[in-house]
């Protein structure tokens, strides 16, 4: 049964929720404001929240010096690319782990999740080296790899948890109405884990999309995508924040917006078993 | 279709060819520095000279630095000209990873480099990176707060003076701090600005048998000296100011004096950006009394070619154009010559144009007082004026401006730091086979 409510307590956490809320949204909020400033205002001491000059100078330089289209592609391809690949190879092997577990089944999925602590940097030339002698070096395919294998643990790790709620009983009707396995994963187990396999694919998009480290390591000119982008606004000896913000804005712009769209299928993927 | 047409098609096609097989692509690492972007604005202006065309990849200082290193040791061939500073110049140099630039053409006049910027960008008097811009250290001061305090400024001022100015500058009630400089840990932050103040104290990093010097008093002095100064008239929050943070105090007026990097005199005179662009004076970076070093260092950002580059003559080509006497008249021309590229030709400060800008003359007195052979009053066995050019220098270095960053925040002693230091340097350098 819901515990009761009262309306008093019920103000209380919508207008903590709503703090939280907007501390954690400020920075992003103050990059936005800070792309539409002057750079002397942009670094006026006090800062000047709401009551200055207005002004697009920043998107204008940014777009003239930047080729802002091809860092989007890229990171579009690049993210879906990622994901794509990502979740063509994890079903199958949640699959295999949810309803064909072996001894092992749990070892493995920490293991698999273990390759996540290990930094970043401690295989940057090894992959830099597979790399070059693939041909891969700056290009869209080799990140679109790198990323498919870095988030992979945590794709086929969400996958599994939602397979986990799917009654096998289910699975074996369609066995016994003479499915074979091909079909059993794309006829009766996917429609039945889209959404949990929709909110996979939405926040592996936005790790991939906000990936930092391989992304700048690994792109020279052609296939560097939006966090590229921003990275060539930030200054040593120089004073430009806000054409910083603006190339900031433009980067997350196309995923904030996605997020925003699909925030119920995030939300509800991100809590499904959770009250079980 | 007439003879005639077809014979121009023909023509036309072939001089196609002939374009296609001698123009490149090359692609250039750089950082987002205002001379940079300039640079990037004057591509075009290349392309028509040679038809060569240029991708530019522009990082971050320290993404760059791991980017071009990781590209080079592993050589990847990303990267056809890599911006790079007076540090990794001769260490990567020595180690064969960059074409050396001895035969650039007699119209480059590269005997017109400043000595101080060849110098520090040759490994055994073979030069490996041609300098773009080049900068020393000096001090920019507020001429009406210099004025108000009824105070002069010398043109070579002692450690001794500047703090007699910051006490008579500094200002609560107007929210004017006395002197503004980097506290930010990081061997090219506040490493670079301690290091040179300690130079200027008569103190050094090592011994010539590479012992680190920490324990020694010049270098208590100096550090007490500068952490006393900055407590007193120095901005809140100094321990994490860098470059940017006192750049951006300066232009709005926040600061009587900034020692800093001698490229900053453009942003702080020009009015578009700095509120005090009319009032700033400049004079040599200042030394203890009785030390004939000054607190001036020397740095270049220079354009080089990693060995294994499939297109070595385009990219010389594309030095030669960007480091040129032309280029900086294109930009003269254009945009003015307070905004040329400052401190890598003799020829710029022979220029009558020139010499009327007014930090021009003590920009070259600054460069031309940095001996990198020389940074201190006792011999040393490195090269650097604000770094030492060994390999191991920029972790270590980072590691020991941490702990003056400390002092700064109030965190810990003056005597606590420099021991900590000193242990630091000790085991880096016996770990690293120097002792």
């Amino acid at each position: 049964m819901a515990r009761a409510v009262t309306n008093q307590r019920k103000a209380i956490n919508t207008a903590a929720a709503w703090i939280v809320g907007l501390l954690i949204f400020f920075p992003i909020l103050w990059t936005i404001l800070t792309s539409f400033k002057t750079e002397a205002v942009a670094i006026a001491d006090p800062p000047v929240f709401l009551g200055f000059d207005w002004t697009l100078e920043n998107y204008r330089t940014v777009l003239e010096r930047s080729n802002y289209a091809r860092f989007l592609w890229n990171s579009i391809i690049i993210a879906g690319g990622s994901t794509v690949l990502g979740i063509i190879v994890a079903v199958p092997a949640a699959w295999s782990m949810a309803f064909v577990p072996s001894n092992r089944t749990k070892d493995i999925l920490l293991w698999m999740l273990s390759t996540k602590m290990l930094p970043a940097v401690g295989v940057l030339y090894p992959i830099y080296l597979i790399f070059i002698n693939l041909g891969l070096l700056d290009s869209r395919l080799g990140l679109v790899v790198v990323l498919m294998l870095i988030n992979l643990p945590i794709i086929v790790w969400m996958l599994y948890t939602y397979f986990k709620e799917i009654p096998v009983d289910i699975l074996e009707a369609g066995r016994m109405d003479g499915a074979s396995l091909k079909d059993e994963i794309i006829y009766i187990l996917t429609p039945m884990a889209i959404p949990g396999i929709a909110s996979t694919l939405l926040l592996n998009f936005i790790l991939a999309w906000n990936e930092a480290f391989w992304t700048l390591n690994l792109t020279a000119a052609k296939a560097a995508p939006l966090t590229a982008f921003i990275a060539s606004y930030s200054s040593p000896e120089g004073l430009f924040y806000a054409k910083l913000s603006a190339a900031s804005t433009m980067a997350i712009a196309p995923i904030l917006i996605l997020g925003w769209f699909s925030q119920k299928q995030l939300v509800s993927g991100l809590t499904f078993g959770a009250v079980k | 279709m007439n003879l005639t047409n077809a014979l121009f098609a023909a023509s036309a096609l072939v001089s196609v060819a002939a374009t296609a097989a001698t123009a490149d692509t090359i692609t250039i690492a750089t950082v987002n520095n205002g001379d940079m972007v300039r640079m990037q604005g004057y591509t075009d202006d290349f392309t028509a000279k040679t038809g060569h065309e240029v991708e530019w990849v522009t990082l971050e200082e320290n993404v760059l630095r791991q980017r071009v290193t990781t590209d080079i040791t592993a050589k990847g061939g990303q990267f056809d000209i890599m911006t790079i500073g007076m540090y990794e110049t001769p260490i990567w140099g020595a180690n064969g990873w960059l074409v050396p630039l001895d035969d650039l053409s007699e119209d480059y006049d590269a005997d017109d480099i400043l000595p101080a910027m060849a110098a520090g960008l040759s490994h055994d008097g073979t030069l490996y990176a041609a300098p773009f811009y080049g900068e020393s250290s000096m001090i920019m001061y507020r001429t009406d707060l210099m004025e108000k305090a009824g105070l002069e400024m010398p043109k070579a001022p002692t450690w001794e003076f500047i703090r007699e100015a910051a006490a008579a500058m500094d200002d609560d009630a107007n929210d004017i701090n006395g002197i503004c400089l980097r506290g930010k840990a990081g061997w090219g932050e506040g490493g670079a600005i301690i290091t040179v103040t300690a130079n200027s104290f008569g103190a050094r990093w090592f011994d010539e048998d590479w012992t680190p010097q920490f324990d020694q008093p010049e270098w208590k002095e100096a550090l007490t000296f500068f952490t006393n100064l900055m407590n007193d008239y120095g901005p809140a929050g100094y321990a994490t100011n860098g470059f940017n943070e006192n750049l951006s105090l300066f232009q709005q007026g926040k600061c009587g004096m900034w020692i800093d990097a001698t490229v900053a005199a453009s942003f702080v005179t020009n009015p578009d950006d700095s509120t005090v662009a009319d009032k700033v004076g400049f004079a040599l970076a200042p030394n203890h009394e009785g030390v004939e070093k000054r607190a001036n260092w020397l740095w270049a950002w220079a354009l080089a070619i990693p060995a294994g580059t499939q297109n070595e003559a385009a990219a010389k080509q594309f030095i030669e154009w960007a480091t040129s006497k032309d280029y900086i008249e294109l930009v003269a021309a254009k945009e003015g010559w307070a905004n040329v590229p400052p401190g890598a030709r003799t020829s710029l400060y022979e220029n009558p144009n020139y010499q009327e800008v007014p930090f021009a003359q003590t920009t070259l007195d600054s460069i031309l007082a940095a001996d990198p052979n020389n940074p201190t009053v006792e011999p040393v066995p490195y090269v650097g004026v604000q770094f030492v050019a060994i390999p191991e220098f920029a972790g270590l270095a980072s590691q020991v401006s941490q702990e003056f960053s400390a002092v700064y925040a109030g965190q810990q002693s003056v005597d606590e730091a420099l021991e900590k230091a000193q242990a630091i340097a000790m085991e880096e350098m016996e770990a690293a086979g120097y002792r």
